[in-house]
């Protein structure tokens, strides 16, 4: 994926005004940002692997993982790296100061965390966000986890100290590259496990190698969230997009808290599919026109680059393509 | 897990005698009916048919494992009749073998297939639908796959006639070593030395799924002799069971004209109504696991080393899981989850290329297809897993 900051005008989609409560150094060049609603209300429940999407004027939209407890529905925090080459998303961020306005979106989830008797969670670097919540989540159900946090440096890593205070060495592994080298991942994926899920979030090279170790592992075993180095958030479209079923002749609007495949449905169209997860293949549909945003882990690099096919269950229109033209 | 356990419903059914081959809903309704895991004299092993049992049995791989063999013998301890393929593999040796076969099949590689599996389709189905009848087995099931699959795989002409008996013998022996396999086995010899001599690189085209598989052994992710074993498993778990998909599938729309005629309005549910027929005329009916630690299962205790029967087609058909009218074909039903294809760890592989066979093949005889009926009787298949049927004849009108 490239670029994930989606430069279109900000439309209608439902916002939320919050006011930047704090403003902390998570890490070195990470800030973590407490948003709470202007209107002094709580934020709706929100679910381990969800988004917001943060409005950051002249039409500049970027996502960020929340990170805060998923009780506390008081605030919401969410952790920005910046870096120096970013198109702006990240340093417009951290030019946010405590006191000042904000307008983000109601929590959304790409990343929904499944039930299961184990868990094994894999961050590198910024990664760690939206895992913080899986963590909990997993904790306090009783399940069976690790979690192996990679990073250049313990002082780029933001929360591993709080995360090794919480839940201690057995559970937390931290492995930072200037002290014991990158992530050894054929010895942290070791073996497929029955009733265990690998949930990865960090940059497309780290999720690339974890996905090539677990191709001989069951399907749908491992969940990844892509994101480039730049900046943290799956590229998610924030906008709603038509989707023109051109054997049906219909068109359908996909808002932003719908997949094509259930809006498709709700019309009566049927689609094949399976996992609904991105995960299986069997809801791949062709492209007639328009540009998907793929957020599948079943296509190769060559058909994402191709775009003649994309999995409906998961992946969109790419910001900017307010349509697409499916052979539904 | 809770100290409520209780005895297994004891069958004295043998699930491999001819009646209940040749009709096995009934048997399987008893067997779903008499407690979530019952013990089967015959066989000496433990069986589960409900769907929620087959499921957790298939997902929890490190209990239930494959290295025992998909057969009634322990195959650790009884050395089988062929080294083992990765269906008869655990972690770690499944891991790296199936890796190595991800890498090769998947929904981007099996796409391209398209094109070429089209052409055979259109010339089988254009002629017959010059006629007013035919064996949509053995005019159709049985040749399709044979036409397109073999150059998938990339193996010579020479020797394909040896495929269908072998796949035969591979999964006869998943049941105990009866009549019905050894008739398989007859001239079992002759049958794996052809199909083992086309696994080998330099009997396989430069551009097949076999000749794919070898270049992993070059990356250094497999050997030479996994992947002779990966090949083979294309070519003895690929054919038979396509054959069976197709023929169950054409078997069940000559029963359901009105399914027909909607899917020639729409051939796009053409994938819809495969789902469903894989769902209630499931090709490979049952296979075995082996208990890896005494377990317990649905309150009752298996003990480490059992066999416990598998039974996937009885799970499509539960009807906790699919509601009363599991037992009917209903094209507006989704019959996704079915675990036709398996679950878990070792799911089906060549799904996407059986998906897109039996697509094709239905897709163009609807084409060209008015009306199918039967035209008599089908012949069921005496076979010791797969479900399926030795002819199918069937009345057509053109379109
Ligand atoms: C309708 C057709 C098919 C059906 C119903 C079917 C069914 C199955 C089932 C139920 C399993 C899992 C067995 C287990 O859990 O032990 C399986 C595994 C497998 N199938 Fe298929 N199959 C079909 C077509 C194919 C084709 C066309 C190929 C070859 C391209 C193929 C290759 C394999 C392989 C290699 C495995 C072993 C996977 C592993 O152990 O990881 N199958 N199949
Ligand atoms: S349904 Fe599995 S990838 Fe879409």
């Amino acid at each position: 994926m490239t670029e994930t900051a989606t430069e279109t005008v900000a439309t209608a989609a439902a916002t939320i005004d919050v006011v930047i409560d704090r403003v902390e150094t998570a890490a070195d060049q990470v800030v973590s940002l407490v948003l709470r609603r202007l209107d002094g209300e709580p934020f709706q429940p929100w679910q381990p692997g969800a988004h917001i999407d943060v409005h950051l004027g002249e039409g500049l939209v970027r996502q960020y993982s929340l990170c805060s407890p998923l009780e506390e529905l008081d605030h919401l925090r969410i952790g920005v790296l910046r870096v120096p080459d970013s198109r702006g998303g990240s340093r417009a961020v951290h030019e946010l100061e405590a006191g000042s306005p904000l307008t983000i979106s109601e929590p959304r989830n790409n990343f929904p965390m499944l039930d299961s008797r184990r868990y094994l969670f894999v961050a590198g670097g910024i990664g760690i966000t939206p895992l913080i919540p899986m963590i909990e989540a997993a904790e306090k159900a009783g399940k069976d986890w690790q979690l192996v946090y990679g990073g250049r440096s313990r002082g780029t890593m933001a929360f591993a100290d709080r995360l090794l205070e919480r839940y201690g060495p057995d559970r937390i592994q931290i492995i930072a590259e200037d002290e014991a080298g990158r992530m050894d991942l054929d010895a942290i994926l070791g073996l497929p496990r029955a009733h265990m899920l690998v949930y990865a979030c960090g940059p497309s090279g780290l999720l690339g190698a974890i996905e090539e170790r677990c191709m001989g592992w069951p399907p749908g075993a491992l969940h990844t969230e892509r994101f480039v180095a730049s900046a943290l958030g799956a590229g998610a479209a924030s906008e709603p997009f038509e989707v023109e079923l051109a054997r049906t002749g219909t068109t359908v609007t996909v808002p932003t808290d719908k997949s094509i495949l259930d809006a498709v449905e709700e019309v009566g169209v049927r689609v094949l599919s399976s996992c609904r997860g991105g995960l299986c293949g069997t809801c791949e549909t062709q492209i007639i026109s328009g540009e998907p945003e793929h957020r599948d882990a079943v296509l190769s690099e060559e058909d994402r680059e191709a775009g003649e096919v994309m999995l409906v269950c998961v992946s969109r229109a790419a910001a900017g393509c307010p349509r697409l033209v499916l052979d539904l | 897990m809770t100290a409520m356990t209780h005895e297994p419903a004891v069958l004295a059914d043998d699930p491999f005698d001819t009646a209940n081959i040749l009709d096995p809903y009934p048997f399987l309704a008893r067997l779903r009916d008499a407690g979530p895991v019952s013990y089967l004299e015959s066989t000496g092993s433990y069986a589960v048919a409900g769907y929620q049992e087959v499921y957790e049995v298939l997902t929890d791989f490190e209990t239930y494992i494959s290295s025992g063999g998909l057969g009634p013998r322990d195959i650790r301890k009884d050395s089988g009749w062929r080294p083992p393929s990765i269906l008869e593999s655990d972690p770690p040796i499944h891991t790296v073998m199936r890796r190595a076969l991800t890498g090769v099949i998947n929904p981007g590689t099996v796409r391209a297939l398209r094109g070429p599996f089209t052409p055979p389709a259109v010339e089988l189905t254009e002629e017959l639908a010059r006629r007013d009848r035919f064996d949509a087995v053995t005019d159709l099931a049985e040749k399709y796959p044979l036409r397109v699959f073999p150059d998938a795989v990339g193996i010579p002409d020479e020797g394909r006639e040896h495929l269908l008996p072998y796949g035969n013998m591979v999964f006869n022996a998943f049941g105990p070593e009866n009549y019905i396999f050894q008739q398989a086995f007859a001239h079992g010899d002759e049958h794996a030395a052809a199909v083992m001599r086309n696994c080998e690189r330099e009997n396989l085209s430069d551009t097949g799924f076999g000749a794919r598989i070898w270049d992993r052994v070059q990356e250094g992710l497999i050997t030479g002799q996994q992947a002779t074993l990966l090949v083979r498993a294309l070519l003895s778990a690929g054919v038979d069971t396509t054959v069976f998909g197709i023929g169950n599938t054409l078997s069940v729309l000559a029963r359901y004209p009105e399914a027909w005629a909607r899917l020639r309005a729409n051939p796009k549910m053409a994938r819809f109504a495969v789902d469903e027929a894989l769902r209630v005329e499931s090709p490979f009916q049952k296979f075995h696991r082996t208990v890896a630690v005494d377990t317990e299962l649905g309150g009752v205790k298996i003990p480490a080393g059992a066999k416990v029967l598998v039974f996937i087609g009885a799970a499509n058909r539960d009807p906790r899981r699919w509601g009363d009218s599991a037992d009917e074909f209903d094209l507006d039903r989704s019959a996704s989850g079915h675990v036709a294809f398996g679950m878990g760890l070792h799911q089906c592989v060549g799904q996407p290329i059986a998906r897109l066979e039996m697509e094709i093949v239905l897709q163009q005889l609807l084409e060209r297809v008015a009306t199918i009926e039967p035209d008599g009787e089908p012949v069921p298949i005496l076979h010791n897993v797969l479900r399926g049927f030795e002819s199918l004849p069937v009345r057509i009108t053109a379109a």
